[in-house]
């Protein structure tokens, strides 16, 4: 892909990490951009939040463990994680233990994140 | 303009599935294109050559036939999600060792590196569902 196609995405994800498939495959799309060499930003928002909890053990469930999926978000070159602020405030995220790092960011500072997104990906 | 949509809810459970496949048939009459379906998580159901649905319920498999028929409108489900949901081709199937293939030929299977492509090749990616 030619750098005239490199266009600025965002990823918005608003579901929990073990409460539906998409918490997962929403992460999947994130990590896919990037791999394929796309400007990609991740903005957790809402529930979306809970994802970042520290401490999560999915082994009693099945499924793989999204605080290790999201461990490895900084190897594929993804530019930023943002958070709501208002959902880390509501759910009681401590900033300084997800495990990736994280920039919180008030309701208008998203308004202009999302205006400044060729694509947003809303899930 | 040039769209592609992404459809995550199921073609039988809520209205994201159906508003995407009304949505692609207004865009198209009114002189848009639409590049690609990519279809994700529960909409990997949306390929499903083996549902029936009921005489008095609107079918949700042929709005996206007639868009492949009709406007060459490419409909692509995520291999991840059609994996686990049953949705097989024949080379799917073959590879999985399974009975047969599940989803109608108009559909096909493909990596996540398709919606990366629609989304460099399209003016907007609207989302449906989720």
């Amino acid at each position: 892909m030619s750098k005239a196609d490199r266009k600025k995405l965002l990823v918005v994800i608003r579901h929990t990490p073990y409460g539906s498939s998409l918490g997962r495959a929403s992460l999947d799309v994130a990590l896919a951009m990037a791999a394929f060499d796309q400007a990609v930003d991740v903005l957790f928002m809402g529930d979306g939040v809970l994802q970042l909890l520290a401490g999560q053990d999915s082994k009693a469930i099945g499924v793989k463990n999204i605080e290790k999926l999201l461990g490895s978000l900084p190897l594929y070159d993804i530019e930023s994680v943002y958070v709501d602020a208002a959902g880390a405030k509501r759910y009681g995220l401590d900033s300084a233990r997800t495990p990736v790092p994280v920039t919180l960011l008030d309701a208008p500072a998203i308004n202009a994140l999302m205006a400044d997104a060729d694509h947003l990906l809303g899930f | 303009m040039i769209y592609s949509l992404l459809v995550l809810s199921s073609p039988v459970s809520g209205h994201g599935a159906r508003h995407a496949a009304t949505f692609a048939h207004s865009a198209i009459a009114r002189g848009h294109r639409i590049h690609r379906v990519f279809f994700l998580d529960e909409g990997a159901y949306t390929g499903a050559a083996l549902s029936v649905f009921p005489q008095d319920e609107s079918d949700r498999l042929q709005p996206w036939l007639d868009l492949a028929d009709e406007h060459g409108v490419e409909l692509a489900l995520c291999i991840s999600s059609a994996l686990k949901r049953g949705m097989l081709d024949d080379t799917e199937a073959d590879r999985h060792e399974k009975s047969g293939a599940s989803i109608h030929q108009a559909f096909s299977i493909t990596g996540l590196g398709q919606l990366v492509d629609a989304t460099a090749h399209s003016d907007r990616l609207v989302t449906f569902g989720g």
